[in-house]
């Protein structure tokens, strides 16, 4: 018995914006390693290079597609379930009477994608539940739905 | 309605605050007195503003922190120039915390922390320092007992988990306070078996050793000091040697029994008629914690290795409003032997008999969860070995010793089984029970009502093992607990035996299948209505 997966899958937009990111980090990690590789022509530091450079290519490539391929979320009037996560893997679900706020954000990267998460905070302190990668209207309108039913469903939340 | 007034803090706290900085002022005044070789102006100067800074720093406090217990609400003003005003639900406070210490006693006063629901550390806790004990009592009573007024929700009481009413004394609503637990100076023995003891030695030496040598003392100059290294020095090696660990064990247990009997001296542990679980104790700081009953979300039973080997155990309550980083927040126990944890753990969860809760028997986890342990605590060993051989065949000198760490090998081995031995998990009626660890054992149960929400995790090596860690999250202590290497299908049983439902389930078995086959628009795609 496994779970099932969530109905949902993320925006395909999301792709893109994965990419991005996944090029900025690569670029972040490679960049001080090139420029040091300019004032010195040390051994070791073409050795680290080149492996950082598979490695982010292979990052670029791979993560986005796969991480669109895992990526699920599913919002009923019981509970809020995703799966996230590409090498690992995690699920997370809460119970509508359990969900303390539910927020919105568009960081300027997801703005230019015209994507949004959603994140669902619960008492604990141990982190909220994140729906990543939504088309924006589609988070406004799941955003809407679930304060309508948490406002219908008026537990203490602890 | 009426406000209360503003009430300030007790002017006693001036003297306290005072005292208390003391010892930083003469250090600074020390400096400057010794350390600046200029004129005597500037010392003046310095010798003169630097009390005055801290008196006036005490008066600003004095002035401007001010406190008022509303019908609702409890607020709190602070600061001169960025003011602050918060403000906390009344049905928000979970604990009040008082504490006094020596210099706080000589005056009668107390610092009452107040914990509230919220998760952030910060804006969680209100903190008085310090008021009259007289009103820090009576705040600990007010703030806690829900019984008598109009705000008090009606699912006050009967929200209170019964268990079996009647067989367990004490059960349900009490009269009057009724103890759970209390001190016996049997349980010192346990005391040499912590680190308190030992730290706080490490502090005494450091400041002593410190103080000697800014006195000016060097303790090669003491004649005893001479007097017994020569005697040492006449003895063959390995009398000198065991000369000195025994002294140092016997420095080291009656230290950490003076801890223990200072942090846990007139402890008792006794449940309240407003629905509080109280707890005092301390011989020169007393220390007075109130958890509201309701609040409770489960208790843990904590074993280090030293303990265990001597049988003995800590305990400590899940609940919200305590401060998950602070170690010493929620004790209930001083260290004790394992089976009053488990039986103080149950009476504190209001159930009769300890197998409901931290007791009970666990169901062990997949061989594959062994295999894991194994590789995680032998694997760095083996890399460690294999790097002390290197080393030994770089510098012959060690080349003799270097088997010595072989002896890590199997000692890895069997910590890595005892931390399979030890992972477990197991559902009573009402607590969820969960146990891991080997250098610390640990048993949790987590009130199955309090928990809420489930987060399922899985690496890479996890997946290949058909392995998953479930996380169970609630608003108290830790924020969650963590149920470490499940088979899939226990894991999924786990999450909807206590909320039936809640993880929608598939049954071909293969997890790693779904990702790959399910792409195919196997379900609609997103239509949100």
């Amino acid at each position: 018995m496994a779970p099932r997966p969530p109905r949902h899958r993320v925006n395909p937009r999301a792709l893109r914006w994965w990419t991005v990111q996944a090029a900025l980090t690569s670029a972040a990690a490679l960049l001080p390693q090139l420029v040091a590789l300019e004032l010195s022509d040390a051994r070791w530091l073409v050795v680290t290079t080149s492996v950082t450079a598979c490695l982010a290519a292979a990052y670029v490539l791979i993560m986005p597609s796969w991480r669109y391929r895992v990526h699920r979320w599913e919002a009923d009037e019981h509970a809020v379930y995703t799966l996230a996560g590409w090498l690992h893997l995690e699920w997370r679900v809460v119970p509508i009477s359990r969900i303390q706020t539910i927020d919105i954000e568009r960081t300027l990267l997801q703005r230019l994608f015209g994507l949004a998460t959603v994140t669902v905070t619960t008492a604990s302190a141990a982190g909220p539940v994140r729906i990543v990668g939504l088309d924006a209207q589609e988070a406004d309108r799941l955003v809407r739905r679930l304060t309508a039913i948490t406002q219908a469903d008026r537990g203490d939340a602890t | 309605m009426n406000e209360p007034a503003w009430r300030r803090l007790d002017v006693r706290m001036l003297a306290v605050f005072s005292l208390s900085e003391v010892g930083a002022v003469v250090v600074v005044l020390f400096i400057m007195l010794i350390g600046s070789r200029g004129d005597g102006a500037w010392q003046l100067i310095g010798a003169v503003l630097a009390p005055s800074a801290l008196v006036t720093h005490g008066l600003l406090r004095w002035l401007t922190v001010r406190y008022r217990v509303g019908v609702e609400r409890i607020e709190l003003r602070s600061g001169l120039l960025n003011r602050q005003v918060r403000s906390v639900p009344r049905d928000r406070v979970r604990t009040v915390d008082l504490t006094s210490s020596p210099l706080h006693r000589l005056f009668g006063l107390s610092v009452v922390e107040i914990g509230t629901g919220s998760s952030t550390a910060k804006d969680g806790r209100l903190h008085l320092n310090a008021v009259a004990t007289k009103e820090g009592e009576r705040l600990r009573r007010e703030l806690l007992d829900r019984s008598p007024i109009a705000w008090a929700k009606p699912t006050a009481l009967s929200a209170l988990p019964t268990s079996v009413p009647g067989t367990l004394p004490g059960s349900g609503p009490v009269r009057e306070s009724h103890l759970v637990a209390t001190l016996r100076l049997s349980w010192l023995r346990f005391a040499p078996l912590t680190t308190a003891g030992l730290v706080a030695l490490s502090a005494v030496f450091g400041t002593g050793f410190k103080l000697a040598d800014d006195v000016g003392v060097r303790l090669g100059d003491l004649d005893a000091v001479h007097r017994v290294g020569d005697r040492l020095g006449a003895a063959p090696l390995w009398l000198a040697v065991v000369a000195l660990t025994l002294g140092v064990l016997v420095v080291v247990a009656l230290g950490s029994m003076a801890v223990y009997l200072e942090g846990w001296w007139g402890y008792r542990l006794t449940r309240e008629p407003d629905g509080t679980l109280r707890l005092r104790r301390g011989l020169l700081t007393t220390r007075s914690l109130s958890i509201e009953q309701r609040r409770m979300r489960g208790a843990e039973v904590a074993e280090s290795l030293l303990l265990r080997l001597f049988g003995g155990a800590r305990c400590a309550a899940v609940s919200t409003g305590l401060d998950a980083k602070a170690t010493s927040h929620g004790a209930l126990l001083p260290p004790a032997p394992l089976a009053e944890a488990h039986r103080v753990a149950a009476q504190v969860l209001l159930l009769g008999d300890p197998a409901d809760a931290t007791g009970a028997a666990l169901d062990q986890h997949p061989p594959a969860a062994l295999r894991r342990r194994l590789i995680r605590t032998l694997l760095p060993t083996v890399i460690v070995v294999a790097s002390a051989w290197w080393l030994a065949t770089t510098v012959p000198q060690l080349a003799p010793a270097w088997p010595a760490a072989l002896l890590a090998l199997p000692l890895a081995a069997l910590l890595g089984l005892d931390r399979y031995r030890n992972l477990g998990h197991a559902l009573r009626p009402e607590y969820l029970v969960i146990g891991q660890g080997s250098l610390i054992r640990r048993r949790v149960a987590l009130q199955r009502r309090g928990i809420i929400g489930w987060r399922l995790r899985q690496s890479v090596v996890q997946r290949l093992a058909g392995l998953v860690t479930v996380d169970v999250v609630t608003a108290a202590s830790a924020g969650r607990y963590s149920v470490v290497d499940l088979s899939m299908d226990a894991a999924v049983h786990l999450v909807n035996e206590v909320n039936p439902g809640l993880l929608p389930t598939r049954h071909p078995t293969n997890l790693s299948a779904d990702l790959t086959n399910d792409q195919e628009g196997r379900f609609a795609e997103p239509t949100l209505s």
